[in-house]
């Protein structure tokens, strides 16, 4: 859309034909001009609504632009600019990206000359040189629920510590990091958090990367909030548009809110890709209020998070313990020489198949986590010959949801998998192990991640964790040192049952 | 200097060959796993519309043609209108991202994926005697899109683009049947008097499904006067 500027206002093109004026692209602006509040205006309550908290684009807002106009003009709404110029290039207002690689040009047809858009976040609609992002000026306000949470589920003294300072920082609208062994129940750990939250009128909001994981949060917390209205935000659900008190959102749905929240919960901040992504990190400081509390949930912190843990920098808490009591499966190193070339032969190394023949024979499943897809089919084709009901499966095989379903059913007894599984799939009573660990895609969070997944449920709390390697890595090393120390923390804090 | 995939948007590492260096051929701006993904048409297709035979059930074909082709040549109106079609690519799962990408979600610039095979293609069947003529959009349709899809890959070709064809706005093809969509009335005009007497034409727009849009738009240009009309799309689904 262009715009004119007169008297100081911004008007529309299509309202400002007869004016004679040269229309520009909203971003082409020096400034953009806004208005106070003016009190007296009957404003339309069914835009304001659907516009609190949020920055959306015009194609987003079912409403006429006569009617946007005159709420920009009574101070209601503010237009900004889609893209602002950098000394650099360009930045998109609404993803934050700045990588020219990322942006591009066409001759547009809306603005009638060169447009330069945003291609990050443009699976969410196209913001370019002349998109203008609508926001509300109205602040969010909350409304107080006193007893939303009905959930009777106690948690371990060390969840509890954990929850008690999740009250307090919420309270006190502070940064928290939670951090929370695999299998330390860190969901459960969220909800006084949350309650308190909602006592106080606040709004809070939980993020997480990843679609399965808000599809999997969202009925726990329905469950645990039986009478509060609760979303869940991803692409193509059914809640888009609407608002809530308690709000489950992917990093992409994120980015259409607007100082919304006062309390942002980032669960898994780790996970991969994001956690080499600013886009989350800008997504959540557009989303949050000021003041505001976040709180990071992760298992697995990187090196920087860990040093400023250790320097005080950084407030954290940890739950060193999983919910059982039990102490996490420290994990096996063994030498397997140079496996790519039996793989190259149609062959693995002596010890990894003596391995894998010990499951089959004692009847354990297991996870063969492999570093890439092209390996990972010879690999099967190989382990095949062993057991014809071995599988594989990676992250974009159309049947993954299908071959997970039959591992957790028992019907497949290996399992050969690229990283996708190292967070969130838990499976009872399994073994796990590594082939080539000293890949480099194997860092020191996915190698815990990839431990984790053994030892979950409490009647089979334990179970072999082995990486085959062809010469240890610096990240096998702090791997294994990191899931010691936290038994170790666990042990001294009194918090692993004792035989 | 660090390479991304322009649709993936990873890392990669170019393949450079000495074709490369003799030729001064672009390095390609894809990863190999995406450009492996984009399959070209190959083998045998049907001799009207250029649909592949392969994974064809062998009921959908009669000779050199496919049942819809003879279709549209049973019936007294539509017989002859289209000389020919041709495409580039299979629509496979991949391909329908891509092209939801491109212009659904108005990634413009994922046309340049898209230079190298289309302009091969092109003068594989066609040379730049025909008269290069872009589908249109209506002017609500390129208001909302942004640009027109079939003139950018129109614009792949680097041959003069007549924009000869204007379009009403109607509700989206895609709802209709087929029975719907060729009762409809014609859905172009010519946007101006031109002579096209003894012309020949090649259509471009992004996808062949039935092929209805190409034949109306056909249909007009014949009865102006154009001898041959022959359309070449991105995608045959």
């Amino acid at each position: 859309m262009r715009f004119i500027l007169e008297n100081n206002r911004l008007i529309p093109e299509p309202l400002a034909k007869e004016r004679g004026k040269e229309a520009i692209p909203i971003s082409c602006f020096e400034q953009l001009p806004s208005f106070p509040v003016h009190p007296h205006f009957s404003f339309s309550a069914e835009l304001l609504s659907f516009l609190e908290g949020k920055q959306l684009l015009l194609d987003e807002l079912p409403f006429p632009i006569e009617l946007l106009q005159a709420h920009y003009e009574q101070g209601y709404i503010r237009y900004e600019k889609g893209i602002t110029k950098t000394t650099k290039g360009c930045r998109c207002q609404r993803c934050g990206n700045e990588e020219t690689h990322l942006f591009a040009s066409f001759f547009c047809a809306r603005c009638q000359q060169p447009c330069t858009y945003c291609r990050k976040c443009v699976m969410m609609g196209r913001v370019s040189t002349c998109t203008p992002l609508i926001v509300s000026c109205m602040p969010v306000r909350g409304q107080m629920y006193d007893d939303a949470l009905h959930w009777h589920d106690t948690l371990s003294s060390a969840q509890r510590s954990a929850a008690e300072t999740v009250v307090h920082a919420i309270e006190h609208n502070e940064q928290l990091l939670v951090w929370a062994v695999c299998g330390a129940g860190k969901t459960e750990v969220l909800f006084p958090g949350i309650n308190r939250a909602l006592q106080l009128g606040k709004r809070v909001c939980i993020a997480t990367p990843r679609t399965d994981v808000v599809l999997e949060l969202a009925p726990r917390l329905k469950q645990a909030f039986p009478y509060l209205p609760v979303i869940a935000l991803y692409g193509g659900s059914e809640d888009r548009g609407k608002t809530a008190p308690l709000v489950i959102s992917t990093t992409h749905q994120l980015l259409r809110f607007y100082k919304a929240f006062d309390v942002m919960i980032i669960d898994e901040v780790d996970a991969f890709p994001y956690s080499v992504e600013p886009m989350l990190q800008y997504a959540v400081e557009k989303a949050k209020k000021e003041p505001s509390s976040v709180v990071y949930l992760t298992a697995t912190p990187n090196r920087k998070w860990q040093q400023e843990i250790k320097e005080g920098k950084r407030t954290a808490v940890t739950i060193p313990a999983r919910y059982h009591g039990f102490p996490l499966p420290v994990p096996a190193f063994e030498w397997c020489g140079n496996w790519r070339k039996a793989v190259k032969k149609q062959s693995l190394p002596r010890n990894v198949l003596a391995w894998i023949h010990d499951r089959l024979a004692g009847q354990r499943q297991a996870f063969l986590f492999v570093p890439h897809i092209e390996l990972l089919e010879k690999i099967v084709a190989i382990l095949k010959k062993l057991d014809a009901k071995i599988a594989g499966v990676h992250a974009e095989d159309p049947e993954r949801k299908e071959k997970v379903a039959a591992f957790r059913k028992g019907e497949l007894p290996l399992l050969v998998t690229t990283t996708i599984l190292e967070r969130g799939v838990t499976v009872p009573n399994i073994d796990v192990a590594v082939l080539g660990a000293e890949d480099c895609i194997f860092t020191e969070g996915a190698l815990v991640q990839i431990a984790g997944r053994v030892g979950r449920s409490a009647q089979y709390p334990s179970g072999d964790v082995r990486f085959f390697h062809y010469g240890k890595t610096k990240e096998m090393i702090a791997a294994k040192k990191h899931i010691e120390r936290m038994n170790k923390e666990a042990a001294k804090r009194g918090l692993l049952k004792t035989k | 200097m660090t390479y991304y995939c322009f649709i993936c948007h990873a890392p990669y590492s170019p393949v450079v060959s000495w074709q490369h260096v003799l030729t001064l051929k672009n390095l390609d701006i894809l990863c190999e796993k995406c450009r492996r993904a984009l399959l070209c048409i190959s083998g045998e297709t049907c001799e009207s519309c250029g649909r592949p035979f392969q994974h064809l059930d062998s009921s959908y074909r009669q000779g050199p043609l496919c049942t819809d082709c003879i279709r549209w040549q049973e019936d007294e109106d539509w017989k002859g209108v289209l000389t020919k079609n041709r495409s580039v690519y299979l629509y496979n799962d991949f391909m329908k991202e891509v092209v939801s990408l491109w212009k659904f979600r108005g990634d413009y610039a994922i046309v340049n994926v898209f230079q190298e095979d289309f302009s091969r293609e092109f003068f594989r069947h066609f040379d730049d005697t025909f008269l290069i003529v872009p589908i249109p959009l209506s002017a609500e349709r390129l208001y909302e899109r942004g640009f027109n899809q079939a003139k950018a890959l129109a614009e792949l070709l680097n041959l003069p683009i007549h924009d000869i064809l204007t379009r009403h706005h109607h509700e989206k093809q895609s709802k209709k049947s087929r029975r719907e969509r060729l009762q409809t009335e014609n859905l172009f005009q010519l946007a101006e008097q031109i002579c096209l007497t003894n012309r020949r034409i090649v259509l471009i727009d992004d996808i062949y499904t039935t092929g209805t849009t190409l034949r109306h738009a056909a249909k007009l240009l014949r009865e102006a006067g154009a001898k041959v009309i022959c359309s070449f799309t991105l995608v045959r689904s």
